[in-house]
């Protein structure tokens, strides 16, 4: 028998041509709410372990849950502006399993009462043409529900709980509000279905960063996707089944994972073997998934409605009132970034299709001209996500990193070139912009004297070009200021040097 | 014994408001008579106590006093002393809910009901005895050894708070906490002629106690007088923001309740008697004296009817459905990762290994028996013929009390079948176990208040009976007011209260 473990691949044009892709995604968003989702502890992870805890979120004998009105109005706004209908009353459950990591050993969720429901999201796609193609991802739910606690598994190869000499577990992450937004199955997507996959996470994240709900940063687990893909025959209209590959933490790795794991069914299924429905483990490094566990009708998690908590029933005015609030839709949103920036069209669209639209109008916020913001996070910035392997809102610089560095290149402290190094430093951990430029000592020199030194040199070492300038040949200056910068490593100030030059030679 | 211990609660804060009497010798008087009483070299020590917390007790007692003297007392129970159900959460007191699992757990806090016990400056005894996990009826289920009945020690004490109801019937305590789930405040107090009160469901916090059943769960007094009870719930009663099912509004005093309820006027009180609630399997004895109390009350002036209310009979059902699949899942948190019993099993045992190892051991066989019952009755494809089922008979059983209350002020039954049985008598036959509860779980079920007040001796046996007073949700006064009429009517055929009747427990 076909296992599920085998890693034999179809090509991708033979996927396609006979079988029809069913996406499905599962997005967990960890919300910014001041405190945990039940009780008042700090909703930051980090920090000195098992220090933001308390009787109810350790699930102590006796403690009891409250639930974080906060966190309902993010659930309400995160699900209206995916379109969905809000209840009108709705209830916790109780997930119950066993792991150490659960506090409580059972998670404390909605079940069958998702507080939004049937919604959607358009999702844009470009052309080869240069223009955009609107996909139609329908939303089943988005429910609320509250982290677990983190587990260390020291020992043992594989850094998982079996195996491990033991396990140290930091329950501060136990009970932050999370927010669970799952899609009805994605058909019809065929060969775009991994980037369909991709461009739905990131346009979810682009609306959870609009509304202020959440950090929402992949890399640092504020948004982690699950992706549910299965493959059926082509044209038979049926369901597969399904794999569920976790923690895919990046929009990179969503559009891989879903590629892998189509061309890892179609061998299967094409072999004459069954898939497994299981959980499936990606792998950033090697670009593959593994098996994890299997899901059977064994799991049962027993819900049943959560006894210590009453309905969470929000008025209609309220909700009214919170759509109210909501950011502008993406496409208005869009246009009126374009217009306001005035990017043409395809400097817009590779801004949108490389995830760089909310990075570019922060930097913009920050100070930064818009054609300079869009250079640096589609220039320099993208080149080093490529060459990384990672999403550009992952990478570790912030847009008012990026609008100080064009800050110092506008008031002429790094030229260009010099700006590239900072970049550089910034990226590698050696601190802000300014502390780089401090550390590696790359502003640019305007001082007079130290100036003057190197023009000197640079004359009485080229006498010839010296004397052409003399001449009137002003043109030929580009030599002198060549070796100025030579002398001084970069740092020069172009301009000035230029005018020393024609001051010396006057 | 000393007079100090025989006071009714009530007296005691008139004494103490009087300046003829200390908290710390009041005090003191409670932990002396625990000493003479509680444990016995020959074993047949009431045992009513897990804990006795002397040197805490005593201090809060002398803070009680200095507050006193400085003229800023805290209330009219400030300095009398109480022994609190081990089931709720004591900051620095040991809380084992009679499990081993939680033999030596210190929690590092207070149930909101010890914290309001604190404020109000009542000096805490210690904590009582009961089934393991409140499962039980008879306390026998204690993980250290049953509380025995200061009628006869050789008898059950009822359950699972038999430790309260036994420490204010042996004048241990004057006043007690108790949890009801299915009549663990009331059916003990029947069994003992003490007095108890389950409050309205949300009446009072249930923050840090440690859940048996949470929708059923309720926290009340536990008591030898109905007045006392009314100024204790007075005292832990009100709303808290750390429970979601606890209500927000303001109650009326229960004290006044009782102290109207005290001149045994009852014209126009409209008293509905359960059909469902006698026959088969009920003492003779005890519906004697059941029905004794209700021609009282009518000469009272009481209008008193009888009311059906049908799906009662599978109100027992239902709630060996709902207990068991909340409390299998409230005692999953019961696994050695961050407190209580660990037991290490020999090898290289996985985390798993260690749960199943300190559960195997910590638990004990009812504690089981319900977790199984539990995990089957939420299991998929059981969930609907079971726990929804069980649901809907919930439903039935509130319409049930809707429907009477919309006739009735009030309805009465005798609070259990039966009288104290022996021990070990029924610890091998659960169901016969569970019947106890037959009267008082509809309550529960429903979220409505009840009490049991003490109502005579049966004549077969000469031990006590109870009599149930249930009103709607919210109408705690009711209880209080109705519970005191018939005790002041009885104190006046009897000559007094009937623990006077108790015969006198050997001391030390």
């Amino acid at each position: 028998m076909t296992t599920s473990t085998t890693e034999a691949l179809m090509p991708f044009d033979d996927v396609l041509a006979a079988y029809d892709p069913a996406l499905g995604l599962e997005v967990h968003v960890e919300l910014n709410t001041a405190s945990k989702m039940f009780c008042g502890c700090p909703a930051t992870f980090g920090g000195e372990p098992n220090a933001g805890v308390c009787p109810t979120c350790l699930g102590l004998p006796g403690a009891m849950p409250v639930v974080n009105g906060k966190a309902v109005e993010s659930a309400i706004r995160i699900g209206l502006a995916l379109n969905c209908d809000i209840a009108e009353w709705c209830r916790f459950a109780r997930k119950n399993y066993f792991y150490p990591d659960m506090p409580k050993n059972f998670q404390t969720s909605q079940y069958d009462e998702p507080i939004a429901f049937d919604g959607w999201m358009d999702v844009d796609l470009p052309t080869d043409d240069g223009g955009t193609e609107t996909f139609r991802v329908e939303i089943e739910r988005a429910h609320m529900e509250e982290d677990t606690g983190k587990s260390l598994h020291v020992g043992g190869a594989t850094g998982r709980i079996h195996g491990a000499d033991y396990s140290l577990v930091d329950y501060n992450r136990a009970g932050i509000p999370l927010i669970e937004i799952v899609t009805r199955p994605i058909l019809g997507a065929g060969e775009r279905a991994p980037e369909v996959a991709r461009a739905y996470v990131a346009q979810l994240r682009e609306l959870i960063v609009a509304l202020g709900v959440s950090e929402a940063r992949m890399d640092q687990g504020n948004l982690r996707a699950d992706v549910n893909l299965s493959l059926s025959p082509k044209g038979s209209g049926t369901l597969g089944t399904r794999t569920e590959t976790k923690n895919v933490n990046s929009f990179r790795s969503v559009e891989r994972a879903v590629r892998f794991e189509m061309q890892r069914h179609a061998a299967i299924l094409s072999g004459g073997g069954t898939i497994l429905q299981e959980t499936r483990h990606w792998h950033e490094d090697t670009g593959i998934t593994t098996s994890g566990r299997v899901k059977s009708d064994a799991e049962d998690y027993r819900y049943f409605p959560e006894p210590d908590l009453v309905p969470v029933a929000p008025s209609r005015e309220w909700v009214e009132e919170l759509r109210g609030t909501l950011p502008e839709n993406p496409t208005a949103r869009r246009a009126r970034l374009q217009a306001e920036w005035g990017f043409t069209d395809m400097e817009m669209r590779d801004t949108v299709g490389a995830g760089a639209l909310a990075l570019v109008e922060e930097t913009i916020a920050e100070g930064a001209a818009p054609q300079a913001a869009r250079k640096w996070w589609l220039g320099e910035l993208a080149r080093r996500s490529n060459e990384d392997g990672v999403d550009l809102v992952d990478l570790p610089i912030t847009p008012a990193d990026v609008a100080r560095i064009q800050a110092l290149v506008d008031d002429k402290v790094v030229n260009d070139k010099l700006a590239r190094q900072v970049f550089e430093g910034v990226l590698a951990g050696e601190g802000t912009p300014d502390e780089v430029v401090e550390k590696r000592g790359l502003a640019v020199v305007s001082d007079d004297g130290a100036l003057g030194a190197a023009v000197d040199n640079a004359i009485a070492a080229n006498p010839d070009v010296a004397d052409k300038i003399r001449d009137g040949k002003v043109a030929a200056a580009g030599a002198l200021i060549g070796a100025v910068m030579k002398e001084m490593r970069g740092q020069a100030d172009a301009g000035r040097v230029r005018e020393l030059i024609l001051e010396k030679l006057a | 014994m000393s007079d100090l211990t025989r006071s009714t609660a009530a007296a005691l804060a008139d004494r103490l408001a009087a300046g003829d009497v200390t908290s710390v010798q009041l005090t003191e008087a409670h932990l002396d008579r625990i000493d003479a009483v509680d444990s016995r070299p020959d074993g047949r020590g009431v045992h009513a106590f897990l804990q006795v917390d002397r040197d805490g007790a005593l201090a809060d007692a002398a803070e009680s006093d200095a507050r006193r003297a400085r003229g800023e007392a805290r209330g009219p129970l400030d300095g009398v002393p109480i022994a609190v159900k081990d089931v709720l959460a004591t900051r620095g007191l040991p809380t084992t809910c009679g499990s081993k699992i939680l033999e030596g757990w210190v929690p590092p806090y207070d149930a909101t009901v010890v914290t309001r016990l604190r404020e109000a400056g009542l000096p805490i005894l210690g904590k009582t005895n009961m089934d393991e996990f409140a499962m039980g009826s008879s306390t026998e289920h204690s993980a250290y050894g049953p509380t025995r009945n200061p009628w006869d020690l050789d008898r059950i004490p009822g359950g699972s708070g038999g430790g309260s109801a036994a420490a204010v019937a042996a004048f241990e305590a004057p006043l007690a906490i108790g949890t009801d789930t299915g009549g663990s405040i009331r059916q003990p107090g029947a069994v003992t002629g003490t007095v108890g009160v389950k409050p309205t469901y949300g009446g009072v916090s249930r923050y840090g106690l440690v859940a048996l059943a949470n929708s059923l769960d309720q926290a009340g007094p536990v008591t030898r007088t109905v007045l006392d009870a009314a100024m204790l719930h007075d005292v832990i009663g009100g709303h808290d923001p750390r429970d979601s099912t606890s209500i927000a509004q303001e109650w009326p005093s229960f004290t006044e309740a009782a102290r109207a309820g005290a001149t045994r006027d009852m014209t126009g009180v409209k008293v509905g008697v359960i059909t469902e609630l006698a026959g088969e399997g009920w003492q003779p004895g005890v519906m004697a004296r059941f029905q004794e109390s209700v021609d009282l009350l009518v000469k009272a002036g009481a209008e008193v009817v009888e009311v059906s209310c049908p799906s009662f009979v599978h109100a027992l059902a239902a709630y060996y459905l709902i207990l068991p699949a909340e409390a299998s899942s409230n005692l999953a948190k019961f696994d050695a990762m961050r407190f209580g019993l660990r037991v290490t099993p020999e090898g290289s045992p996985s985390a798993e290994d260690v749960m199943r190892a300190t559960r195997d051991a910590g638990f004990g066989d009812e504690v089981k028996r319900r977790i199984i019952l539990g995990t089957y009755a939420l299991s998929s494809g059981y969930y609907d013929a079971y726990y929804g089922q069980a649901q809907k008979i919930r439903t039935l059983i509130s319409r049930d009390f809707d429907a009477a209350f919309a006739h009735v002020d009030v309805l009465v039954s005798p609070t259990a079948p039966t009288t104290a049985f022996k021990l070990g008598e029924k610890l091998d036959d659960p169901m016969a176990m569970y019947l106890n509860d037959l009267a008082t779980i509809p309550a529960n079920l429903a979220g409505v208040p009840g009490i049991s007040v003490p109502n005579g001796l049966a004549d077969e046996d000469g031990l006590p009976s109870g009599f149930q007073v249930l009103a709607p949700a919210l109408a705690d006064d009711r209880v209080y007011r109705v519970g005191a009429a018939l005790e002041a009517i009885h104190a006046e055929q009897w000559g007094g209260p009937l623990l006077d009747k108790a015969p006198e427990l050997e001391t030390e």
